[in-house]
Order: C-alpha cells, then sequence, then structure tokens
C-alpha cells in the first residue's frame, strides 16, 4: 500500500478518535454546562440538609441557577451551613428570599429550591439567607404521623 | 522419596528466580526504549506506518465490538429498569459503564489480543531469522528504527480507540433505547448530560486507556524482544503477550478505579 495511502488512513483514524472525544463530551457530558465560574456566594444555615451534596443544584422556579460549593457543619449553632455560588447573570434575588431543600422527584436527589421574597434589597456576595427549611427526613414524618394517631386514639 | 520432593521445591524456586530476572529484564527494556523514542522522532514516517498496522486495522474489531456491546448493555439495563418505572435510566446506565469502565478495558483486552499479539510475533520473527542482530551489525539502532515506533504507536492508538469504542457504543445504545424500545430522544440526551461529568467520566476513561496502551504495548514488545527464537518459542511468547496483557489490564483496572472514583 502507497505511503499516501497509510498516511491518510492514519489521519483518519486520529480524525475519528478526536470526532468521538468531540461528540462525547458535547452530547453527553456536562460540558456545556460548565463555565459557570464566576457566581456570587450565597450561604444558608439548615437544622437538617437530608442528602444534599457538594455540587447539587440550586434551583429557583425549577431553573438551574446556581450549585452548591460547601457545607459545613457549625458546632456553634448546631446547624448545617451551605455555602452557594449563583450565576452572575441571576442577581436580583431579595433579601427575605427562602432556601428549602427539595427533592426532585419521588426518590430523587436533592436541590435547594430558592423562593424570592418581597423586599426591595437584592442579596449579595457573602449574603447569608435567613429563612431556611430544612429536608424532610422521612422517619421524623413517620414518627409525627404516629404519635398523631396516637393521639387520635387516646381522644376517642 | 526425598529426592522427587526437593526437585519438585527446587523447580519452584528456580520458577520464582526466573520469574524475577523476567520482570528485571522486562524494566531495564524499558529504560532501554525511552530515549530511544526520543530519537524516534526524527523519522516520523516510521511512527506513521506502525500506527496504521495497530491502530487503523484495529479499528474494524473496535467499532463492531462497540456497538454490540452498546446494544446488548442498553437492552439488558432496560429489562432491570423498566420494573422500577425508571427506563429513564438507561441512558445514564450505559453511558456511565461504557465511559468509565467498558470503554477501556474492552479496547484494552481486544487491543492486547489482535494488535499485542501481532507486534510480539512480528518482532519475535525478527530476533528469530537474527534481523534485529544484522541491524546491530550495521550500526543501525534496533531500538529505535523497529522497537520505539511500534511501542509509542501503541501507546497513542489506544486512547483513540476507547474513545471511538465509546462513542459508537453510545450511539448503538440510542439505537436501541430510541428506535428499538420506544423511549424518549430528549430524555435520553438530557439524563446522560445531567448525570456525565467531562472531568470525572470523561477524562479518566482517556487516562486510564492511556495506562493501559502504556502496559499492553511494554508486553507485548518486551515479549517479542525476549522470546526463545525459535518457533516454539515464539507461539508462546504471543500466548504470554495476550495472557499478561489481559491480567496487568484488569488488575491495573481495579486500581485506578479505586484510586479514580474512591471517596
Amino acid at each position: 500500500m502507497s505511503t499516501r495511502t497509510i498516511e491518510l488512513l492514519v489521519g483518519l483514524f486520529v480524525a475519528a478518535g478526536l470526532a468521538a472525544l468531540f461528540m462525547l463530551a458535547m452530547s453527553v457530558s456536562n460540558l456545556a454546562t460548565y463555565g459557570d465560574d464566576d457566581g456570587y456566594t450565597l450561604q444558608a444555615r439548615f437544622d437538617n440538609i437530608g442528602g444534599l451534596k457538594v455540587r447539587s443544584q440550586v434551583s429557583a422556579g425549577g431553573v438551574r441557577v446556581g450549585r452548591v460549593t460547601g457545607i459545613e457543619y457549625d458546632s456553634k449553632n448546631y446547624e448545617a451551613l451551605v455555602t452557594m455560588s449563583i450565576d452572575r447573570q441571576y442577581d436580583k434575588f431579595p433579601v427575605d428570599t427562602a432556601a428549602s431543600v427539595l427533592t426532585s422527584g419521588l426518590l430523587g436527589e436533592q436541590y435547594i429550591g430558592l423562593e424570592p421574597g418581597a423586599e426591595e434589597e437584592y442579596l449579595k456576595s457573602g449574603s447569608v439567607i435567613h429563612l431556611t427549611q430544612s429536608a424532610l427526613v422521612l422517619e421524623q414524618i413517620i414518627g409525627q404521623f404516629l404519635y398523631s394517631k396516637a393521639d387520635e386514639s387516646k381522644a376517642d | 522419596m526425598i529426592s522427587p520432593l526437593l526437585d519438585r521445591i527446587q523447580f519452584i524456586g528456580h520458577s520464582t528466580l526466573s520469574g524475577i530476572r523476567r520482570l528485571g529484564r522486562g524494566h531495564l527494556f524499558l529504560l532501554n526504549v525511552i530515549p530511544a523514542l526520543v530519537g524516534m522522532l526524527t523519522r516520523p514516517s516510521l511512527l506513521v506506518k506502525q500506527m496504521y498496522s495497530v491502530g487503523v486495522l484495529t479499528l474494524i474489531i473496535i467499532v463492531v465490538a462497540g456497538l454490540f456491546v452498546g446494544m446488548v448493555m442498553s437492552l439488558q439495563s432496560y429489562y432491570a429498569l423498566v420494573d422500577f418505572g425508571a427506563e429513564d435510566s438507561v441512558s445514564v446506565m450505559v453511558v456511565l459503564s461504557l465511559l468509565r469502565e467498558l470503554g477501556p478495558v474492552v479496547t484494552g483486552l481486544l487491543f492486547a489480543g489482535r494488535a499485542g499479539s501481532a507486534l510480539t510475533a512480528e518482532i519475535g520473527l525478527m530476533k528469530a531469522t537474527e534481523q534485529l542482530s544484522g541491524m546491530e551489525m550495521m550500526a543501525v539502532n534496533p531500538m529505535q528504527r523497529v522497537i520505539a515506533p511500534r511501542f509509542l504507536a501503541s501507546f497513542l492508538s489506544m486512547p483513540l480507540l476507547a474513545l471511538i469504542f465509546s462513542a459508537v457504543g453510545v450511539i448503538g445504545a440510542y439505537m436501541v433505547a430510541v428506535m428499538l424500545l420506544g423511549l424518549d430522544d430528549g430524555a435520553f440526551w438530557s439524563q446522560a448530560q445531567a448525570h456525565v461529568d467531562v472531568h470525572l467520566d470523561i477524562v479518566n476513561g482517556v487516562i486510564k486507556s492511556a495506562v493501559f496502551g502504556f502496559v499492553a504495548a511494554w508486553i507485548a514488545v518486551f515479549e517479542g524482544y525476549d522470546c526463545i527464537p525459535t518457533s516454539e518459542g515464539l507461539g508462546q511468547a504471543t500466548t504470554r503477550t495476550v495472557v499478561h496483557s489481559s491480567l496487568a489490564i484488569l488488575g491495573l483496572d481495579f486500581v485506578l478505579t479505586a484510586l479514580m472514583f474512591g471517596e
């Protein structure tokens, strides 16, 4: 086989390999959402974050606006301190925005949902969200249900 | 009565020592190949020719295997997940398995079997017909001309082949999931995009396949260079290449997975 054919085929082979890399990176990975390095930081304190993890989503109205960048435990106040990075384009969250830990779907992964309040001042980088709602812990709900059932039967 | 027992114990000792000597020869061989790589870069036509015979000619088995592995995985994942109502996760399961594990490992095993055994046979035959010694007589460095191009070509081809395997596997999975099983087209891609991370999955897969390529290339080339120069020795060397490469790839896969994906 001539040198030209050989070099053509090797060139096509390498091009096919790189094309495969591009196809995988573009269409089946999170590369498209990767350019979110510039965002501003918000913090929130929760009693219980449930199954929230670093890199979990932060959504407002169901739309992804940022992600969780750090989770720590504050031993002084016995609370979980969650640090989030919000995209710079979404900089108009009022200071009385509420953050809750919600579950996507029934058994899905957990994310932070932001509900805007009614104040006119906006949250800035480094602010702390004060209105928070912790994750629903299944055992606590079952416990509450059993106690309320026991109360009902006592009242009869 | 004592003597056969002593003979067996002596055999165990002898095998262990010769195994260790072979390991040492292999490492010294690698130390000789690495400098030769630099000298070989002044003759890129050698590298291109070897990339053709090692990479391009392995392409057909990789593509066919990737296609069928993707299709089978998609089918099996569907049957396993549909009972839980989680059939939308078929794409996530298939893509993650392909990128992280099946792509590098299956490509490595196929590569070791097809290209590794061919390299061992080629170099072993050159040794048996005294072509390597003849080259040294003519002051041509056989490391630079013969060994280093084959080594580098294998090392460069493996990641490309593994990527092509994964990509074709994803396409095969898509064909089965959407066209055969009737899953939603948009859900397939969006679920995969939500759960596949470029750095964690794709880059780690490429790193794994590069490591496997290095090991498979090293074993194949060394077994050829070190073989007993008879036809029987050549057969043994080829078998050893395939077996040792496969075992090394599977063992390294466990170590790399534990390092990359562990907590």
